[in-house]
């Protein structure tokens, strides 16, 4: 079991053609992702990478019976292009495109809100169910199938805390990027609620940084609804305020949203916090016993 | 981005807003020549930098001749204003703005945001204007009046009268401040706001609703589909090497620590930072290389760093996800040859290609020290830097 994506998911790829959407298609379908066909306007009827293109995301959908998309395509049509899956009805949508106008994404969170979909990203690196499916621009090599549950604001911190419980032997379940925007299409509480549901992970890593409020919400969630232990490393004491850090969400504003302050609602809540970020595999030893 | 006040009241008159007559000039010769085109014999003089604060600082002046405008734009141009939201250099004024007097009968608050929360565009007005609104949501949460934009229809005329109702406006105010707050969520969203701030708003000695303050934020990322108002970009109240960062789409964000970093990814660059300190050591910057790091960019990134004369020893750590550390290995080859290096340079790859390129930095021959591993990488930079007893 997993979460989101399992290697029955048939993904196709927004941007396809493009320089993106084909270096990391190639990835996909080399790590066994059934990823079966893309959609570039104008190109319909060819072919790339042994795949066939559509003209449209319904288009492609109807011959596909995909449930799943990626996107590649450039920051400035990615609210088109992301309401065109979400009108295509397609479950789940992986946008990896990093700045997205934030007055786009307040249109397409409405949207979504009166849609059965969801939306992982923008501004991140994807979904993945290690030896199953991969969605997105991880290196597939750091991964493991296994029982940890890793969601995370951050590409490459994502890969440490992957890193660490592969090295352990631990293992992923799924590994959900939620990304650095401060208006996420999936929050920290969404992905929780299916780790906690899902029978495959056993405990859960949960990588925030500053700015916003996601973990303290993550925080309120974890303390009425997740039975599994959590293990959370927060990014940027050291950040000064007023700051944007890389990420577009990652700022102090109005002496809000500090590490500090979400490190104690996590601690309140139960969760395993740790300061260092190399100690996300051995606080994960600590509070499930295991070797 | 940050508009000067001078730029958002220019946006404010285009959206209909209330806002006082006003000229931005850059010597005391033009300053006296608006004051004159301005008329009357009273002013006010305000310097013109990306900073609150200015009014306590000095930087805003009400004055009754033009020899007192000429006094104070002789005094400004080309100095410094320090506030308490600058760093003690402070921001450099090349413009000082000269405007109309308003004659103040009370003080409000009117501002827009993208709350995060809610993931909407959020209103918030209050009868304490003129002072920190952070402080009075903090204080006296009740004085704040919240009204939500709803995505799909747009701001309605009967929220601005909630609002205005709710501020004790009476008469023909409420029929201004309808408007203006109707101006201000389609100037919000047809200009990609962050966010907006009339502070104060004011109600002037003739009853009329008016801009006294206006403050403009526009979303970076929405700055391809803004080009006038990206073309009002100020470079000079930035930190210097993060302008030139960003020309290379790096992310740079100067510290005041000693420790240079260069990681890639913004998350594990605030990690790095952290680490850092955890060992004892106080990171110089935060510098995220990106995904899409490449030989020049590296090169760059090294060449920012090292102009920060406090960097005793740099850590640079690169987890491969796209980027190569065979890649990044060659960036730090080709900027350490070039520009010379002559603190000591610590290095941890992982993941893709981090064997190739940790030999390749070692058949350089160049003094760089590798590490195991993250602990081992933090250790090593504070060592070399010394900053731990």
């Amino acid at each position: 079991m997993s979460i989101l994506v399992n290697k029955r998911t048939r993904v196709i790829c927004q941007g396809f053609t493009g320089a993106q959407g084909t270096l990391h298609s190639q990835q996909a379908l080399a790590y066994g992702t059934k990823l079966v066909g893309g959609v570039t306007p104008g190109k319909g009827g060819t072919k790339h990478l042994g795949q066939p293109v559509f003209d449209t995301v319904r288009d492609a959908v109807e011959a596909t019976g995909a449930t799943a998309t990626v996107i590649y395509v450039p920051a400035p049509f990615c609210k088109d292009s992301i309401l065109e899956a979400i009108a295509a009805g397609l479950k789940l949508v992986v946008c990896i495109t990093e700045g997205i106008p934030t007055l786009d994404m307040l249109a397409i969170k409405a949207r979504l809100s009166v849609s059965q979909t969801r939306l992982i990203g923008p501004n991140c690196p994807g979904v993945i169910t290690p030896g199953e499916c991969k969605i997105g621009i991880m290196p597939g090599d750091i991964h493991l199938p296994g029982k940890v549950g890793i969601v995370s604001r951050s590409g490459t911190l994502t890969y440490e805390a992957v890193k660490q419980t592969t090295d352990r032997g631990y293992g992923q379940s799924s590994c959900v990027g939620i990304g650095g925007d401060p208006i996420p299409g999936s929050h920290f509480i969404d992905i929780l609620a299916l780790f906690e549901k899902d029978p495959a992970t056993e405990a859960i890593v949960m990588v925030g940084e500053i700015g916003g409020t996601a973990e303290e919400e993550a925080a309120a969630f974890i303390k009425d609804h997740v039975s599994k232990p959590v293990v959370s490393y927060i990014a940027g004491v050291t950040a000064p305020a007023g700051k944007r850090m890389g990420h577009a969400g990652a700022i102090i504003a109005g002496g809000k949203g500090t590490a500090d302050e979400k490190f104690a609602a996590l601690k309140s809540a139960g969760v395993r916090t740790v300061r260092s970020l190399a100690e996300i595999g051995s606080a994960l030893a600590k509070v499930t016993g295991w070797k | 981005m940050n508009l000067h006040e001078y730029q958002a009241k220019q946006l404010f008159a285009e959206y209909g807003l209330p806002v006082s007559i006003g000229h931005a000039v850059d010597s005391p010769q033009a300053a006296v020549e608006a004051a004159k085109k301005i008329g009357g014999n009273r002013w006010v003089v305000k310097v013109q930098v990306h900073a609150g604060g200015r009014g306590k600082a000095g930087g805003v002046k009400l004055v009754n001749t033009t020899a007192e405008v000429e006094v104070f734009a002789k005094k400004w141009l080309g100095k410094r204003l320090v506030t308490i939201q600058t760093d003690e250099h402070g921001q450099p004024v090349s413009k000082v703005y000269v405007e109309s007097c308003t004659d103040i009968d009370r003080e409000l608050y009117l501002g827009a945001v993208i709350d995060r929360g809610s993931r909407r565009v959020v209103f918030m007005a209050s009868t304490e204007g003129g002072v920190e609104i952070e402080k009075v949501a903090e204080e006296t949460p009740e004085k704040i009046i919240r009204t939500i934009i709803d995505p799909f229809v747009g701001a309605q005329p009967y929220q601005g009268r909630e609002i205005a109702f709710a501020l004790g406006l009476k008469g023909d105010q409420v029929r201004q401040f309808t408007n203006l707050f109707i101006n201000l969520a389609r100037l919000f969203h047809e200009c990609d706001c962050s966010l907006l701030e009339v502070n104060p708003l004011v109600i002037t000695k003739a009853g009329d609703v008016h801009c006294l303050d206006a403050k403009v934020n526009i979303d970076g990322n929405a700055l391809y589909r803004q080009k006038r108002l990206a073309a009002m970009h100020d470079a000079s109240q930035e930190d210097e090497r993060e302008g030139l960062a960003a020309k290379f789409n790096l992310n740079y964000v100067a510290l005041d620590g000693n420790i240079g970093c260069m990681v890639n990814g913004a998350g594990l660059a605030m990690g790095t930072m952290d680490l850092v300190k955890l060992h004892g050591g106080k990171p110089a910057n935060f510098l995220d290389v990106g995904g899409g790091a490449n030989k020049e960019s590296v090169g760059e990134a090294f060449k920012i760093i090292l102009s920060d004369a406090n960097v005793k020893a740099v850590l640079i750590n690169i987890f491969g996800g796209i980027v190569s550390c065979v890649t990044i290995a060659d960036g730090i080859i080709g900027a350490v040859t070039e520009v010379g290096v002559n603190v000591p340079v610590v290095v941890r790859f992982e993941g893709n290609n981090s064997k190739q390129g940790s030999a390749r930095l070692a058949e350089s021959g160049l003094n760089i020290i590798a590490a195991k591993s993250l602990v081992d990488a933090a250790k090593k930079v504070v060592k070399a830097a010394g900053s731990r007893a």
